[in-house]
């Protein structure tokens, strides 16, 4: 196993977290997404540390799914929306930030109460994990466009993935792709609704979704 | 191979219905589907104990009581459909359709699921066929229904997914599978830490999809603006679907010796969503999110009962099927009011028992059911779950339940009444619906059936539910 070079790019993912919640494009927001999907893939031949048939599948799939296809189907939701291209957050960029640093700080923390099984010990997968999650909750929360709260899924199930992989041995392998595939058609309903709503209300602003209350 | 075929035959007939280029021939596929996949359920649950896919897949005693339930409610709803959609021409059902019986399919994978990675992938399946049910009107508002219903539902099983690496990770060993029989096996020796978080994630993303409070909240939106057919199967099916994968992650933390900490949250869960319902129940001007309220209440029993233990738990599994039924019931006939009065507002609906008389009165037949009113199923069960309270000396918690009952019972009664009471307040707002064989018979059934839990459980449904509560209690 390569544990230096797999925390390298652990740490590369939480300094992307902090950029997603910073940054005010759209644009670059999806491809920040795409980089990390891709940094996801190279992450199972890191840490099983040999190629075999298993994990080749899933790195390329996760590859292809999380690095290409589905931001392109972002792209492509954001073209076809021709919104401004601005994140709108509800609240401001830096405060989102300086929330996003606290929850690294606060997952290092819990992670550290958690006990790892013997072969894990040295790697920062666990709080790089909690701390993605946390960043797509913010995303998902503190955002008011439908496309940057879809954006938001994607890296809180890119969290989850990060997890995963301590689980490799023991996860077969049907059930990763099961996950690929959820994610797959989860954002491909999601765009389909961005559309709708973007042709409904002329807007991707999910502040205007505000007429079911009590 | 009868497992299999019985998640095979709804996705086939999906294939079947959208093949089909006809709007009016294509709902008939429903019934067909439906008494087939019946005819499988009943076939599967005479045949000995079976499973397929090395094990992936069997039917153990609480996964048939599930699929029975949805069984017979997938065939009451696929006949009302029928009838629904001769009432909807103008809109295209080329995906309402064949989401319907994706939907069969998939609720049917949960019940027979035996692997802790299939159970979750059978539940986001559930979700992402709802979606387009959901949006079936077409209007702003179910866009921003299914928008919230998307979003918090993903991110709820998104934590469940988390939940269940975490219940992998505990139970890390020589021997990794996640089939359940082998978590309950190896359960002693799981790592407590990590099993008291996954427990707490799992309980978090399933009971969004259940709707317990304080992740309730797409389910007021999602059963308001989804047609009426769409919220007897997300309230009688799909919650129980949910309800099912955290009974089985429930069972695995009682093998660990863990069960009074699972119980103490479930037992917290329960009473907070019976109070934010009733809170939220009473005063209720929109019939629908009613309902929605209802299903939050009736979810937090269902918790409530297992949390309890002992009788609690025989009780929480008949109140499984009473609910689903009675919901069958209520959303049935409140969908038939909706169309005959152009709305879901009690300021526009007063006395549907002369406008619509079958529809009224099973919709007052099913809130008195549904309140727990004897001599209805719901009743029992509720009896059940209350009298486990008190003999395990829970006096605070059982008496809180009969306070919020009590104020559910009213909040409802009052909105209920002004519904189906008094005269139609005029004929302009009155609409070309009336009550027909389609739309009226499997509410009578359902109806009928909710009557017979409460007087008689037939003898061979009366051992499955023993079993299946022996099954769940044998861990403890």
């Amino acid at each position: 196993m390569n544990f230096s070079a797999a925390n390298l790019l652990l740490v590369g993912i939480l300094l992307l977290n902090l950029f997603f919640l910073g940054t005010s494009r759209i644009r670059a927001l999806i491809q920040a997404a795409a980089l990390q999907g891709v940094v996801l893939g190279v992450m199972p031949l890191l840490i099983h540390g040999r190629v075999d048939w298993n994990t080749g599948l899933i790195a390329v799939a996760t590859i292809v799914l999380k690095g290409s296809v589905i931001p392109g189907m972002l792209r492509r939701a954001l073209r076809e929306a021709q919104i401004k291209r601005e994140v709108e957050p509800l609240i401001g960029l830096v405060p989102t930030m300086l929330l996003g640093a606290l929850g690294t700080l606060l997952s290092i923390a819990f992670a550290s109460g958690l006990p790892l099984a013997p072969e894990h010990q040295n790697l920062l997968v666990v709080p790089a994990s909690f701390s993605t999650v946390l960043t797509g909750f913010l995303l998902l929360t503190t955002r008011s466009k439908a496309i940057t709260q879809a954006i938001g899924y994607l890296v809180l199930e890119n969290g989850i993935f990060i997890f995963g992989l301590l689980l490799l041995e023991a996860m077969p392998f049907l059930v990763e792709l099961g996950v690929l595939l959820d994610l797959f058609v989860g954002i491909f309903v999601v765009s389909i609704i961005i559309h709708h709503i973007n042709r409904e209300f002329a807007s991707l602003d999910t502040r205007r979704l505000a007429s079911l209350k009590e | 191979m009868l497992l299999i075929a019985l998640i095979a035959l709804p996705v086939l007939a999906a294939g079947v219905a959208m093949a089909l280029p006809s709007d009016s021939w294509r709902p008939h596929v429903l019934p067909v589907a439906a008494a087939g996949h019946l005819a499988l359920t009943v076939a599967a649950l005479r045949a000995p104990a079976q499973d397929a896919l090395g094990g992936w897949l069997a039917l153990d005693p609480l996964g048939r009581l599930v699929l029975l339930l949805l069984s017979v409610l997938f065939a009451i709803c696929a006949i009302y459909a029928v009838g629904y959609l001769r009432y909807r021409r103008e809109l295209s059902n080329r995906v309402f359709v064949p989401c319907l019986l994706i939907f069969l399919g998939m609720t049917s994978l949960v019940a027979c699921s035996q692997h802790l990675g299939l159970l979750w992938v059978g539940v986001e399946a559930t979700t992402l066929t709802t979606a387009p049910l959901i949006y079936f009107n077409r209007t702003p508002r179910s866009i921003e229904a299914t928008w919230k219903y998307l979003l918090v539902g993903s991110v709820g099983i998104a934590i469940a997914l988390l939940g269940s690496f975490f219940l992998a990770y505990a139970s890390l060993g020589q021997d990794s599978s996640l089939l359940f029989q082998d978590l309950l096996k190896r359960a002693d020796q799981m790592n407590r830490s990590w099993l008291h978080v996954a427990f707490v994630l799992l309980l978090v993303g399933y009971g969004t999809k259940m709707g317990l409070a304080p992740m309730h909240t797409w389910k007021p939106d999602a059963y308001g603006e989804a047609p009426g057919v769409v919220g007897a199967l997300l309230a009688g099916g799909l919650t129980n679907c949910a309800f099912l994968a955290l009974l089985r992650v429930f069972q695995v933390c009682q093998a660990a010796g863990e069960g009074a900490y699972a119980s103490r949250l479930l037992v917290f869960f329960g009473l907070l969503s019976i109070g934010v319902a009733a809170v939220f129940m009473v005063g209720q001007r929109d019939f629908k999110r009613m309902l929605a309220y209802s299903s939050i209440e009736h979810m937090g029993i269902l918790v409530l009962g297992v949390g309890l233990g002992g009788l609690g738990v025989l009780g929480a599994l008949l109140h499984m099927l009473n609910n689903g039924l009675t919901k069958g019931v209520l959303f049935l006939s409140a969908a038939n009011i909706h169309r005959a009065y152009g709305s879901k507002s009690i300021d526009q609906v007063g006395g549907a028992m002369r406008r619509v008389p079958l529809s009224g009165s099973l919709f007052l037949l099913g809130f008195f059911a549904i309140t727990g009113s004897p001599p209805f199923g719901p009743f029992v069960s509720e009896f059940l779950i209350l009298s486990r309270a008190f003999a395990a000396h829970r006096f605070a918690v059982g008496a809180s339940v009969l306070v919020l009952l009590l104020v559910v019972f009213v909040g409802m009664g009052r909105t209920v009444l002004a519904m189906v009471q008094g005269l139609p307040a005029s004929d302009s707002g009155r609409t070309n619906y009336r009550d027909g064989l389609l739309t009226g018979m499997p509410i009578v059934v359902s109806m009928g059936l909710v009557l017979l839990l409460g007087l008689q459980i037939p003898a061979p449904l009366e051992s499955l539910l023993r079993e299946a509560a022996a099954f769940l209690e044998t861990a403890r």
